[in-house]
């Protein structure tokens, strides 16, 4: 018997199937080039401007900030999500406890908009 | 063998295979990436053993937001030739190789003189829901609690990056 897990594995492998084929598929019915590529034709664009400078440079702190919210909405929604599995059984109690737990991250949120690390300078 | 112990092969080893990725790749970037699958591993084992909200939590905090702080500071403090950005060192990998084998020889020790006490009961059909209910009804101070300690990550995250008082 599949177990609702196995369901989530198929899905797993189809996704990884889905985009092999199509690769695949593109590699067996392309052209192939009769000579070897040469510089030109490796270049990771084909038009536009080639970029100035090293590709791998230091970023801004602003991802970083970034990041560090969504870090903290991101283990919110671990929270949110057992109470939206029993929503309809766990009735207005749970859902004013759930709306003071929003409130107190919605502080957060408005903390960060306040100090500007939302902005982008 | 069955399907579930193939299954667990297969998880098992891309798991470890990307974690010694994470050690061996020479771009730090690619350790990165190695380390994101090897949370995601890690995630299908603990589905496999049918620790759904586990496995949730290791795709949301590991897979998502660990993984993504890593590559951030990554790319902040990202100052060298990137090929170059993990190299093994050249006496210490040694030393190192020889901890992790002490640690794993010392675990699997540990692990093979336990005595594993089987439960008779039978496993939660639903355990996410009973979660939701403990969560949301006997433990709910902790619950709020949970989300103040969130505020103030968030709060001190952000005077941290920015430095307090500093208004640019």
């Amino acid at each position: 018997m599949l177990s609702d897990y196995s369901t989530i594995g198929i899905f797993l492998m189809l996704t990884l199937a889905f985009p092999l084929a199509a690769m695949g598929m593109a590699w067996a019915v392309r052209p192939k080039p009769k000579c070897k590529p040469d510089d030109e034709k490796l270049l990771p664009y084909e038009c536009g401007v080639d970029t100035i400078g090293r590709t791998w440079s230091r970023f801004k702190v602003n991802y970083f900030l970034y990041a560090l919210v969504f870090l903290a909405f991101d283990v919110e929604t671990i929270f949110l999500f057992p109470w939206a599995v029993k929503f309809s059984q766990l009735g207005l109690f749970a859902f004013v406890e759930m709306l003071l737990f929003i409130g107190i991250l919605l502080i957060g949120l408005w903390y960060a908009w306040k100090e500007g690390a939302l902005e982008w300078h | 063998m069955n399907l579930s112990d193939l299954v667990f092969i297969v998880t098992a080893l891309i798991t470890v295979t990307a974690a010694v990725g994470v050690v061996g790749f020479k771009n730090i970037v690619h350790s990165a990436l190695s380390l994101v699958l090897s949370f995601l591993g890690v995630a299908a084992l603990y589905f496999q053993l049918q620790a759904g909200f586990l496995g949730l939590v290791q795709i949301l905090v590991y897979a998502g937001a660990v993984s993504v702080l890593i590559i951030f500071a990554i790319m902040l403090v990202m100052d060298k030739d990137p090929d170059e950005s993990n190299r093994s060192h050249a006496k210490q990998k040694y030393w190192g190789g020889l901890i992790a084998l002490l640690v794993t020889l010392g675990l699997g020790a540990a692990i093979g003189s336990t005595i594993w006490p089987q439960s008779s009961g039978s496993l939660p059909e639903d355990s996410v829901g009973a979660l939701a209910t403990l969560l949301l009804g006997d433990y709910v101070v902790a619950f709020e609690v949970a989300a103040l300690l969130l505020l103030v990550a968030v709060v001190g995250a952000i005077i941290l990056a920015k430095g307090a008082g500093e208004h640019d």
